[in-house]
């Protein structure tokens, strides 16, 4: 079966991982069954799902979900197998026989449409007071199997109240299905841990420990359980509804950051297939909605990449040179839902993080210093507003760290979703909109800031400066194209190498920090990327361990699958396919830029010209663009 | 404490039998005589469910794996049913004997006793006959010093859960989680406990094996019907004379039993427990075997006097408490069920929606994802069906019908 | 809680789990232990419990709310459990019932205020045949009357 079995999921949550042929061609390899009596041949261990999806035969599913194991507990996939005298759940059954299915038998339907009419009674709400209206799986099942009543009755009054206490992520359980998703996902996928089933019987619901709020439990707010979430049992904390406010409030100077990841995914909330960057088209749409000035997240994804890469050698020059005690492997700090993750699970491990700021808190910093400055706007009266694919955003950006311009560097953290919402609201058709530029005096930024968005894009943009920088050639003559591929795709944990033999001079900016480089000749640089946070919890046992990523110079960590594309604030649906085709939408927006570098943006270079004038990661940088952490720890009082 | 004792008479479970026989046996038979004789005696599983031991004990033999487990259903939760608990308290020998010839004949080495937490009082009882059984090499390596056989046993309690009593659910429990029952396939025979081949027999089950071992299958399928070979356990309570444990040949009818027991008046039985049907006098002739009028051993009687609609709500109320509820129709099915009875029970309720919650019963049985949802809404629809005369029309029964 | 409680909690829990074992399948009996012990499980003991076997707390909170003979919050130092499945009903549980009610001043589902005792109803004991049937602790009562059943509070520490 093509599910995932990490074996820390409940054993009754994992089908049975049969390991399929890898030729079905030989013999064994495949079977014959029956589907509604056509016979079509399967690779041995198939489920009857996908042998269904295979087939064009359509099997309505909404427990399942291909980016998790299997449940098998919702029964709407049920289908008849002959022999059986019970109907069995699709995605939970390997084919190991040549079996008949019948998938829309008499007994099929209507027990599909008992198991429906029973959700409808349980879930609360009306379907035009929803901001999953027209994106539920529910409404969707409803809506197919024709359900024109409440045949058991509609819940009228909420039994739960709604949990607003995280400023990432809202539960309202009220919308709950019991489907399990969010459970699988918080144990299974990203192994925080946080929900799982309470009770039993009819009064089984998803709660944390206690029942605690989530803003007191350690969940890391990475929000890939809203991505999954089939109904809106759990979605974002919205923000637009204030800054709506501050748009309409002339004295109020509204600017607006946009990430890479919802530039790609956004046209997903207008219809369009994945994998369709709108940046310039979104560009026209925010000021139309009256956005003051719209910059580029991936400026600070550069300037991140100076900071955290003179971080980096600072590191290393005090462990190979100077024989300080420092802390190697310096892991990214840049997803707030990784670093929440150490802070909870690895709190003895915060010093390895990069004390560089992100680049959407960086940007904050930035706007409401150097920029209003240089606008001559009093900072108080700037709002900023940070387009993310990313729900813990929203909660980095009220970390209480994040006050260093005096103010609150990121007012707000907007979804990708809320953006869609907002954009709509305002009558726009966003894929129709003309093309326009980012605002100065932040302009264009470089395509190392924009591949941030993919995982293993934050150690390409670094490598693409650090290796530069260090071997004074150009990156092309190492890497085709720039093209860094050793760290780039979806596998679970990458890991490279990259002896240096020869050094070049150091650059100005430098110059202060190391006299040369001769001290990295000979020396190998050893990375790894990691997404999701199960994976992270193997390289960082590891890193206990004293194994091989403890040997590691840099690890780039992100919280999410598939990196900020997979994001907690992306659009729904998510799956492997799609987070693919936003990954190749953001690299192609990378091929087609003439900047690829973060120490070549020209912008980044005037920034430590005109204010950040001690250089990466001198005094005033370290004010405004570096941060600390907080040991935070499992305990839950 | 008050000693519990219940009348005991039958001819295959509660004949002669001394602690050891089945074991000695095993000096003697091959595994294949022991599947042998059980193929041969027609035993199937007397938990409720009815699937042949042999053919389970036979596939548990036949996989392959560096450890197998061989566990005793001691989670007897179904109501009406105690069968387990006399078994239990006054024959473990036939019980513990029969684990070792399972654990032998499949080739495992630790059988596990999955003792609800209800039954905690005889648990120090059972720990304490184990250790005699280890003296006496009956348990622990190479047992009675010519099997080469090792085996122990092991006692792990439950938690007040009806669900554990289903297989799946039961070795969930085991693993140490919420007693929610497994994706089938894949059988508890390749892949149960931690993943490892496991045999799950219910304790009468095990105490028929211990017989048919030393007594041979041809003997234990004298008695029973064709389809149900040998005798079966009942537990009787409610309206009779003589409520307790009793071993009758499968075939045995409804009317017969009642006579056994002193049951006068009767108006209903509940066959099977809370899971089970409900018959009407009309059907007294019914026979008990796995054929017809099938249980696990409950067997509940009411009177004249009893209120049918009341007896249901009980059902359905301990179904809405003891669902595991991650399945949608048994989850939020029972509790529909339930508030149907309740509308009867207040007048305010359409035939139209009684009958509409009566189909939806007949879905949870074939859409539930394990046996407790699939026999969940048996009761609703047998005593709503069998007596809506009473139900409905208020002849007998009702508010003032007691 | 005080500091030095939590300190003993903790080396208690950890000697039960070098005695079953740190593998998930000793959770449930770790979890048994100490509901005997101190009828319930503190909030502080289910997160050490999970930090021992190294699970996450929500899953231990998930199996103590699965199983209806483990509980959270403090009860009394004896629970009384009465069958209230219909064999015994049929076998005037309520006599029993209401004589208890009556005599600690409490309802089912209450604990008494000096935390003497727990009353709550349970699923079938499997002593149909002899019912009403009581769990006190672990010990079963059948046969009971309002009678035998005041005796029986009266004895309780």
């Amino acid at each position: 079966m093509g599910t995932k079995n990490s074996g820390r999921a409940p054993v009754s949550q994992t089908g049975q991982v049969i390991e399929k042929p890898q030729d079905p061609s030989k013999i064994g390899g495949s079977l014959t069954i029956q589907i509604n009596e056509k016979s079509v041949s399967v690779p041995f261990g198939t489920t009857i799902l996908e042998a269904c999806h295979q087939n064009l035969v359509h099997i309505p599913t909404l427990c399942h979900h291909p980016d998790l194991c299997v449940a098998g507990v919702c029964r709407v996939c049920v289908v008849e197998v002959e022999g059986f005298k019970t109907l069995q759940a699709s995605c939970a059954f390997p084919i190991t026989s040549a079996i008949k299915i019948f998938t829309t038998s008499p007994k099929v339907r209507k027990a599909r449409r008992h198991v429906i009419d029973l959700l409808l009674s349980e879930h609360y709400g009306e379907c035009y007071t929803c901001f999953r209206n027209e994106n539920c799986e529910l409404q969707t099942l409803a809506k197919e199997y024709g359900v024109d009543e409440f045949s058991f009755g509609h819940i009228q009054k909420p039994k739960y109240e709604i949990d607003n206490s995280s400023y990432s992520v809202v539960r309202d359980m009220n919308k709950c299905v019991l489907c399990k998703r969010c459970v699988r996902t918080c144990i299974d996928m990203q192994e925080v841990g946080v929900l799982e089933s309470i009770n039993r019987g009819a009064e089984t619901y998803i709660g944390t420990f206690l029942d605690k709020p989530l803003s007191e439990v350690i969940c890391i707010k990475c929000g890939q359980c809203i991505n999954r979430c089939p109904t809106s049992a759990l979605r974002a904390n919205d923000p637009s509804d204030e800054i709506w406010n501050s748009i309409d409030d002339p004295k109020k100077h509204v600017v607006i950051q946009t990430a890479p990841s919802p530039r790609a995914a956004i046209g997903e909330v207008f219809g369009l297939p994945a994998g369709h960057s709108l940046t310039l088209e979104l560009n026209t749409a925010l000021k139309r909605i009256g956005f003051d000035k719209v910059f580029d997240t991936n400026f600070t994804a550069d300037l991140t990449i100076m900071e955290e890469g003179t971080e980096l050698i600072q590191r290393l020059y005090k462990a190979l040179v100077t024989k300080e005690p420092v802390y190697l492997p310096q892991f990214t700090s840049c997803s707030p839902g990784w670093v929440k993750y150490l802070e909870h699970f690895y709190p003895e491990y915060i010093g390895y993080l990069s004390s560089a700021k992100s680049p959407q808190q960086m940007f904050g910093a930035v706007i409401k210093t150097y920029y209003a400055q240089k606008a001559g706007i009093d900072p108080k009266d700037i709002v900023t507003v940070a387009l993310m694919p990313c729900s813990a955003k929203k909660f980095e950006c009220n970390r209480p760290e994040m006050y260093d311009s005096g103010f609150k560097d990121v007012d707000y953290g907007l979804t990708t979703r809320e953006l869609g919402k907002m954009i709509k609201e305002a009558g726009i058709k966003l894929p129709e909109m003309p093309k326009s530029n980012f605002d100065d005096p932040f302009g264009e930024a470089s395509g190392a800031g924009l591949i941030f968005g993919a995982t293993g894009g934050v150690m390409e943009a670094a490598l693409r400066t650090v290796v530069e920088i260090v071997t004074g050639e150009k990156i092309e003559s190492i890497f085709d194209n720039m093209n860094v591929l050793p760290v780039r795709g979806f596998e679970e944990v990458k890991y490279a190498e990259l002896p240096i033999s020869k050094v070049g001079p150091v650059p100005k900016i430098l110059q202060h920090l190391v006299p040369n480089w001769d001290w990295l000749k000979g020396v190998t640089l050893k990375v790894a990327v990691t997404h999701g946070t199960a994976n992270a919890k193997k390289v960082m046992n590891d890193i206990r361990n004293g194994g091989k990523f403890s040997e590691c110079h840099f690890i780039e960590f992100m919280a999410c699958t598939g990196g900020c594309l997979g994001g907690g604030g992306q659009p729904i649906p998510t799956n492997l396919e799609i987070r693919k085709a936003r990954a190749k939408a953001i690299y192609a927006e990378d091929e087609g830029l003439p900047l690829r570098k973060s120490h070549e943006n020209p912008n980044v270079v005037k920034i430590y010209e005109e204010y950040f004038t001690d250089g990466p990661c001198g005094h005033k940088a370290h004010k405004l663009l570096h941060t600390t952490y907080t040991k935070r720890g499992k305990y839950i009082a | 404490m008050e000693k519990i004792k219940s009348k005991r008479e039958g001819a295959v479970l509660f004949s002669d039998y001394t602690r050891g026989d089945a074991v000695r046996i095993l000096s003697k038979m091959s595994r294949e005589d022991i599947l042998f004789e059980i193929k041969t005696s027609g035993l199937k599983g007397r938990g409720g469910a009815g699937f042949p031991t042999a053919t389970k004990w036979m596939l548990a033999a036949a996989s392959k794996s560096d450890a197998k487990y061989l566990i005793c259903n001691a989670d007897e939760g179904e109501p009406g049913t105690f069968k387990d608990r006399v078994l239990l308290l006054e024959y473990p020998e036939l019980v513990f004997d029969a684990m070792i010839v399972g654990g032998f004949t499949i080739g495992a080495t630790i059988g596990i006793v999955y003792l609800r937490g209800e039954y905690e009082y005889m648990l120090k009882s059972l720990l304490d006959y184990l250790d005699q059984m280890r003296k006496d090499n009956l348990l622990g390596n190479n047992i009675l010093g010519n099997t080469n056989f090792s085996f122990d046993i092991q006692i792990k309690l439950g938690s007040g859960a009806y669900i554990c009593g289903e297989e799946t659910a039961l070795i969930e429990s085991l693993e140490g989680n919420r007693g929610e029952a497994r994706n089938r396939p894949p059988y508890p025979v390749n892949s149960g406990f931690l993943g490892k081949p496991t045999v799950v027999n219910n304790v009468e089950t095990l105490a028929s094996i211990a017989h048919i071992v030393t007594k041979g299958g041809e003997w234990f399928k004298k008695l029973g019907t064709d389809k149900s070979s040998g005798s079966k356990l009942f537990s009787v309570s409610g309206d009779c004379e003589s409520p307790g444990v009793y071993e009758l040949p499968f075939g045995t009818s409804l009317e017969e039993l009642l006579k056994i027991v002193g049951a006068q008046n009767t108006k209903a039985i509940q066959v099977g427990g809370a899971s089970g049907i409900c018959i009407p006098k009309s059907q007294f002739k019914r026979k008990l075997s796995f054929e017809d009028a099938a249980t696990g051993g409950s067997i509940m009687i009411f009177n004249e006097s009893r209120n049918m609609l009341h007896v249901l709500k009980n059902f359905m109320e301990f179904f809405v408490e003891e669902s595991c509820g991650q399945c949608t129709p048994c989850r939020a099915g029972n509790m529909k069920l339930l508030e149907g009875v309740e509308m009867i029970e207040n007048g305010d309720y359409k035939f139209s929606y009684i009958s509409k919650l009566k189909d939806l019963g007949k879905t949870m049985q074939v859409a539930s994802k394990c046996g407790l949802g699939q026999s969940s809404s048996n009761a609703f629809i047998s005593i709503l069906e069998n007596f809506s005369e009473e139900i409905f029309n208020g002849v007998r029964g009702g508010k003032n019908g007691n | 809680m005080l500091v030095l409680e939590k300190n003993s909690l903790t080396e208690e829990i950890e000697q039960l789990v070098n005695l079953h074992g740190t593998s998930r399948s000793s959770l449930l009996p770790i979890l048994q232990d100490i509901q005997r012990k101190y009828k319930h499980i503190s909030d502080f003991a289910q997160q050490e419990v999970a930090r021992f076997l190294d699970i996450h707390p929500v899953e231990v909170y998930s199996l103590v709310t699965f199983y209806s003979f483990l509980n959270t919050q403090a009860k009394g130092r004896n629970i009384i459990r009465l069958c209230k499945t219909i064999s015994c009903e049929m076998q005037n549980k309520e006599s029993v019932s209401n004589a208890i009610e009556r005599e600690l001043g409490i309802s089912f589902g209450e604990t008494t205020k000096d935390k003497k005792v727990s009353l709550e109803y349970v699923s079938c004991l499997g002593l149909c045949d002899q019912g009403p049937a009581l769990l006190v602790n672990e010990k079963v009562f059948p046969k009971m009357t309002a009678e035998k059943a005041v005796q029986i509070l009266s004895e309780l520490k």
